[in-house]
């Protein structure tokens, strides 16, 4: 009898504690899509629809004015024959293959000089990074004054001190790219702070065992720095390639995409398609094409990094 | 700004010293020098700009050029249109981004997880796959030539700094929400109460990088403004040229000047938040 009793009134308090907790567990609940409601209805409306729109679009041929015609792959196909696709893409590529290591080569150079202990080391840290926060319409401008074929500070110095007559930086076919890399000299300053960060965390027991081995400074670099942060390296390489895939204003700022298109970006064959020649459907499967290449070209970079990336020092562990 | 130093290479010798010294000068004058070039350039007049051999130092320093500015184009309109524009799209995402990092990070619900994997996701497409059906979609509203399509989206946030402050929210003690909870008070008044308050230096970091992203995009604006006085400074400034027959450099250069120095002044008051924004774009991510 008493026993019953006892499972009786466990049951009944188990009870009486579940009820208790439910209203509060669905209050939470709650609260939780009350919270997040915002980005819900951001991610509806402005990118999971238009993902999933942007998708049906590469597929038909749409102007905006008449209604949408579906073409199956004719876009896509119609890709390989297109000369300023691949002309646009060989040039973003051509851009991000200098672009990345220029980038990457130079600002950790730049993070190791500025890692070493010298008087005044806080002010140059400061000072290094203070370009590149000046960025967008006005940096193209300044480039393109600086690099200016007759008047440009660059080409005047190349005269006056060396006797050379300068090239047309952004008017010559071969030159428009590299400069366009060369632009990116005092832009360095965010990778090169994260390499910083990554330096600063490393142990310095290894160089102590190493330079008393008689290791070099330059065997310490490659041997041990060099591996300890070659995950930063590979992310901000990773970075790099994405965010150089995108390059759009300096173009549009100071050779519109020539000298006979030789700095017709990707991005800018996209935007011209879409918003001059209110192509959209092939413009949603340039989109798309770009999407894959990107991602394929970050999944190659981690395969490769397999081999070449050191991950077993954890500097935050 | 940046972490005190540990010196992890062992000392210099004077020597070694010495060299890197030399090189971090050196370097500083290449790294100074363009915008050094962009001030005086400013302040030359246009004889002077194209004066053979060139002068290093204007001669005369003509001021007026940042007068001439302002009467050729109207570039105290597209000054306030950026202002009022950065303001607001700041002011959203930062707010609205908080609200979801915050039911992120203390919530419990179900399929919290999954989502949280969405808003990841999203960070990994392209802005050029969903542009098109977005402009159509605001085509549809009748919202071209208005700032509707560049400032309404950003009242959903933005994935990067949902995950930056759910990051920090994370870090923030639970003692206290118990602390609100045992007063009787909701979800609201923790968020506002406590979790908003004690992460203004993580706020100040997204507010940030939220700024200088919506001061210099050029790309948005040129999609969807087409009337001069409604353009914001990025795209006014890449209009500037139309303005004159031949390049007046003097006077770009000053035009340039008005847009780089609000982000240069807020650099040099906040130095911490740009630094730590970055950081946490590098190891987070």
């Amino acid at each position: 009898m008493s026993a019953v009793n006892a499972t009786e009134l466990r049951a009944e308090s188990a009870a009486k504690l579940k009820k208790r907790r439910n209203p509060e567990r669905a209050r939470e609940e709650r609260a939780f899509w009350m919270f997040i409601s915002p980005w819900v209805i951001g991610f509806i409306l402005f990118s999971g629809g238009p993902i999933l729109a942007s998708l049906v679009l590469s597929f038909a041929d749409y102007n905006v004015i008449d209604p949408p015609k579906f073409i199956g792959l004719g876009n896509f196909s119609g890709l390989f024959d297109d000369r300023l696709f691949y002309k646009s893409l060989s040039v973003t590529a051509y851009y991000v293959v200098l672009v990345v290591p220029f980038t990457m080569i130079s600002s950790l150079l730049l993070a190791v000089l500025l890692n070493q202990k010298v008087r005044g080391q806080p002010l140059f840290r400061t000072l290094y990074y203070t370009p590149s926060i000046i960025s967008g319409v006005a940096v193209a401008y300044l480039w393109s004054w600086l690099l200016n074929p007759e008047f440009g500070v660059v080409n005047s110095l190349l005269g006056q001190w060396f006797g050379i007559r300068g090239p047309g930086w952004f008017t010559d076919a071969h030159l428009v790219i590299p400069s366009m890399v060369l632009m990116q000299l005092t832009a360095i300053g965010g990778t090169m702070v994260i390499f910083l960060a990554s330096l600063q965390s490393l142990p310095s027991d290894l160089y102590e065992s190493a330079a008393m081995d008689g290791a070099s400074r330059m065997r310490q670099f490659f041997r041990i720095t060099v591996p300890l942060i070659s995950p930063v390296i590979l992310f901000n390489s990773i970075i790099g390639i994405i965010s150089s895939f995108q390059a759009f204003t300096q173009s549009y700022v100071i050779t519109k995409g020539g000298p006979d298109w030789n700095s017709y970006f990707y991005v800018y064959y996209l935007f011209d398609t879409a918003f001059f020649h209110f192509r959209m459907g092939y413009a949603s499967a340039l989109a798309w094409v770009m999407f894959v290449i990107v991602f394929l070209l970050t999944l190659l970079s981690l395969v490769l990094s397999r081999k070449l990336v050191y991950y077993e020092y954890d500097s935050r562990g | 700004m940046f972490r005190s130093v540990r010196v992890s290479y062992g000392e210099l010798g004077a020597a070694g010293k010495f060299f890197v010294y030399a090189i971090l000068l050196l370097g500083l004058l290449l790294f100074a020098f363009p915008l050094y070039w962009m001030i005086i350039t400013s302040l030359k007049e246009l004889g002077d700009v194209h004066r053979m051999p060139m002068s290093w130092i204007p001669n005369p320093f003509k001021w007026d050029n940042y007068s001439q500015i302002f009467d050729d184009v109207p570039l105290l309109t597209y000054v306030w249109n950026t202002v009022i524009y950065v303001a607001i799209t700041v002011f959203a995402v930062a707010i609205s981004s908080a609200l979801v990092a915050y039911a992120f990070a203390r919530l419990k619900a179900r399929g919290s997880g999954v989502l949280f994997a969405i808003v990841l996701g999203t960070m990994m497409i392209p802005p050029q796959v969903t542009l098109i059906p977005q402009y159509l979609l605001f085509n549809q509203f009748n919202w071209i030539d208005s700032y509707l399509p560049l400032v309404v989206p950003a009242f959903g946030g933005s994935a990067f700094i949902i995950f930056l402050l759910r990051q920090f929210f994370l870090g923030i003690s639970k003692d206290l929400d118990e602390a609100v909870k045992i007063d009787g008070g909701g979800y609201a008044t923790t968020f506002f109460r406590i979790i908003l308050p004690l992460s203004i230096p993580a706020l100040a970091t997204a507010a940030i990088l939220e700024f200088m992203y919506r001061w210099n995009d050029l790309i948005g604006p040129l999609i969807y403004l087409s009337t001069g006085d409604k353009y914001p400074l990025s795209l006014g400034l890449s209009n500037f040229t139309a303005a004159y027959a031949a390049t007046p450099w003097n006077l770009l250069m000053a035009a340039s000047m008005v847009a780089v120095i609000p982000p240069l002044l807020l650099f040099f008051f906040a130095q911490k938040y740009f630094i730590q924004g970055i950081v946490i774009t590098g190891s987070k991510g």
